[in-house]
């Protein structure tokens, strides 16, 4: 409020307002509730009007810890995060971030800092050509000429990161544009004349895959993040149901279609269930929904779904036919052609028999661990996660092989729960996107499934879990050691564990303790079951260190360069 | 295989970076690339040469530069009848006894000479790719001290022949 007072007494005593005016003026119109930012010189007039803003500033400790949380944020709210870096170090840090969010389609917009525009290129103090450095990982990047131009810019950049496939768009901000005066420039309209996303697909390839659903024997749906993003869960269900197609999920897909619905037969891909992966192999029709056929998805190509016509529905045409041949490509929005799909009320194909096989696999081979009471086992202390949360938690992980157990025995009931580093694979991603989920859903549980590694890839950020008195749930897998790279040297390189083991670690509960952040470690499958009934539905922050079994490996798993038929550590 | 890309873009700052970088980011090769202006205020034009194994790496590059948001239409005009043209500046070595013999070659390639010196001249020369390598290969043997080829740029010809019919260029 005090910002717009100041905003209008300026207007109308001088009939100026600077640049950074302009950028928090610009924010307030595409109603952003959350800044992600972290100062320095050359945002120093930009930080000046935040001072009297009253849209929420989030400090983290690290920018690169900065840009997770506004990823966390995009995935939960759906809508567009925001970040503000300064020029130099400040957006360097920020790279990480933006290459996550450019694999995995998050939707952000990022201030950079910048030089001033005339000491630009004589490498000034704090000046690196982020524009450069970041073209290949961002959907769109600028860097503000004229003032003038600001408004029209952010509307644009807001546009171009939230519609269509969403990514990451960064706007460069140089010194004195933010700080430069001008009278407020006219309200422009955005044009992006070479930007014009395909939302309707082409009514005839609805009415193709129509055909071929009906004629298939063993159609399976793999449904990607695209159902989220496009908020298609429940059109997804009802087509589903309509046709009577069974569903496999791809890793960032999860939550997209309820886990315990009949029709639902699991994660796919390098770590996902044999029922899914066999699905893929096995079926003759493949209806691909907004996910990209990642290799960590489809394994060895040449032996992906082989006998399967596919139909591929993407926003994106480049992913159509990218990495697989694809005979009914559907480019357009997944809410949209499922709404079209469903109103074809084509004939359900005859699948029973082949449902009635995947409901047989499903039954003998389920995923499988051998329990203990200690040492711990990581998979056991999942489910638990999932029960006291009665799966309705928000589940953000960091990269390895927490976040695999996690995608496999956290059932997801619901959309937009689930939050993973799926893409690039970055560890120190978890802790600070579980603070930007929280702020999204301030109500939700939120629990933070990390590595004992990948943790300490972030750990500074726990001071603003603390300080905003965010209740997230910090719960360690710790093995002591680089899981996942781990599970590869054992089982591809002769159990030489290069680097990969971490025997002398600090104290977590010790390290909690001194961010004023309660935490316990864990040690048996009782003593777990005690603390998580107590801590769960606290209103508090809590770390939790579960010293899980060592050697501990997630399995099924495919090995590099093997198809989904080749699953080794399946049930017997 | 040789694909002519022809891309009409907006004229922003580092639009010719996004363009290039996408190239080297998805490990495609540039023949050649070259841009220009149009008739069009703030629109550029970019002609880009590629040489890629198969037909679906060619639909990936398009895909990928239609994708950008700077990027107004992209077409792969190889299969249609096109006039496409590149100038080369070459300078060759010679003497006052052989500049006769030079000429004798520059006259059938409608090349010209642009500038004369003691110890050698330059050679302007405009056609299709396969022309001026031709020519290079026959001024080779003289030395060639310097060269210098803008790549190709090119546009469909205004009337389109049927696909089966081989096309030529008359000049």
């Amino acid at each position: 409020m005090l910002q717009e007072a100041a905003f209008t007494k300026v207007k109308a005593e001088k009939k100026t307002v600077t640049g950074a005016d302009l950028l928090l003026e610009a924010l307030k119109k595409e109603e952003v509730e959350v800044i992600f930012g972290y100062p320095g010189g050359a945002v120093l007039p930009i930080y000046d009007k935040i001072y009297d803003c009253d849209i929420l500033h989030v400090l983290p400790r690290h920018e690169q810890g900065g840009i997770h949380a506004a990823e966390g944020y995009a995935r939960i709210s759906g809508k567009a995060g925001v970040v503000i870096a300064t020029s130099g170090p400040g957006a360097t840090n920020i790279v990480t971030g933006l290459a996550d969010a450019m694999m995995d389609s998050l939707p952000l917009v990022v201030f950079t800092g910048q030089v001033a525009t005339g000491v630009i290129g004589t490498d000034a103090f704090q000046e690196a050509d982020i524009l450069g450095i970041t073209t290949p990982i961002t959907k769109y990047n600028l860097q503000v000429r004229n003032i003038e131009d600001i408004p029209r810019l952010i509307k644009e950049a807001f546009h171009i990161a939230t519609t269509g496939r969403p990514g990451p768009v960064l706007i460069d901000f140089p010194k004195d544009i933010a700080s430069g005066m001008i009278e407020p420039p006219a309200e422009e309209e955005i044009s992006l004349p070479g930007y014009q996303p395909t939302i309707e697909p082409n009514y005839l390839q609805i009415r193709k895959l129509t055909e071929a659903v009906s004629s298939a024997k063993r159609p399976v749906i793999l449904a990607g993040a695209g159902i989220l993003f496009s908020k298609a869960s429940e059109l997804l269900r009802e087509y589903v149901e309509q046709q009577q197609i069974p569903v496999v999920h791809t890793l960032l897909g999860l939550g997209g279609f309820p886990a315990d619905h009949p029709l639902f037969f699991g994660l796919a891909g390098m770590h996902g269930c044999y029922t899914a992966n066999m699905a893929l192999s096995e079926c003759d029709l493949l209806i691909n929904i907004g996910a990209r056929f990642d290799d960590r998805l489809t394994g060895n190509l040449k032996h992906f779904a082989p006998k399967a016509t596919v139909a591929h529905i993407d926003i994106d045409p480049a992913e159509i036919g990218k990495n697989v041949p694809t005979e009914i490509p559907v480019v357009g929005d997944a809410k949209v052609a499922l709404s079209m799909l469903v109103k074809q009320e084509g004939k359900p194909p005859e699948n029973s028999e082949w449902i009635q096989t995947l409901e047989s696999w499903q039954k003998e081979n389920p995923y499988w661990y051998e329990n203990s009471n200690a040492p711990l086992k990581p998979q056991r202390v999942t489910e638990m996660l999932f029960e006291e949360t009665n799966g309705e938690g928000i589940v953000v992980t960091d990269v390895g092989q927490h976040q695999m157990w996690a995608a496999q025995y956290y059932q997801f009931k619901n959309p937009d729960r689930w939050v993973t580093s799926g893409g690039l694979g970055t560890m120190g991603f978890g802790l600070p996107a579980a603070i930007g989920a929280q702020l999204a859903d301030r109500s939700a549980t939120v629990v933070a499934i990390l590595g004992d590694a990948g943790f300490q890839m972030s750990t500074q950020e726990l001071a603003v879990i603390r300080e905003m008195n965010l209740p997230i749930k910090i719960a360690i897998y710790n093995n002591r050691s680089l899981g996942m790279v781990r599970q590869w040297q054992e089982i591809f390189y002769q159990e030489r564990y290069s680097h990969s083991k971490i025997p002398s670690q600090p104290s977590f509960v010790k390290l909690a303790d001194a961010y004023g952040i309660k935490g316990y470690e864990i040690t048996s499958e009782q003593e777990a079951e005690t603390i998580l009934k107590e801590v769960m539905n606290n209103n508090e922050p809590v770390l939790l260190d579960f010293r899980v079994a060592e050697g501990e490996n997630v399995y099924p798993m495919i090995a590099p360069g093997k198809g989904l038929h080749e699953m080794v550590g399946v049930k017997k | 295989m040789r694909r002519i890309i022809t891309l009409t873009v907006l004229n922003r700052p580092g639009v010719l970076n996004r363009i290039t970088n996408l190239f080297s980011k998805r490990n495609y090769n540039i023949e050649s690339i070259s841009v220009g202006h149009t008739e069009q205020e703030g629109v550029s034009r970019i002609t880009c040469v590629v040489n890629v194994d198969n037909d679906r790496i060619i639909e990936q590059i398009t895909k990928q530069l239609n994708k950008q948001i700077d990027v107004l239409k992209v077409a792969d005009i190889s299969d249609q009848a096109v006039v496409s043209r590149e100038l080369a500046l070459i300078k060759v070595q010679s003497t006052p006894q052989n500049r006769s013999e030079i000429y004798a070659l520059i006259e059938p390639f409608r090349a010209s000479v642009i500038d004369v010196g003691k110890e050698s001249l330059i050679i302007q020369i405009t056609g299709e790719s396969e022309k001026l390598e031709a020519f290079i290969e026959l001024i080779k043997p003289y030395g060639i001290k310097e060269l210098a080829r803008t790549g190709t740029t090119a546009f469909p010809r205004s009337s389109q022949r049927s696909k089966q019919q081989t096309n030529f260029s008359i000049v």
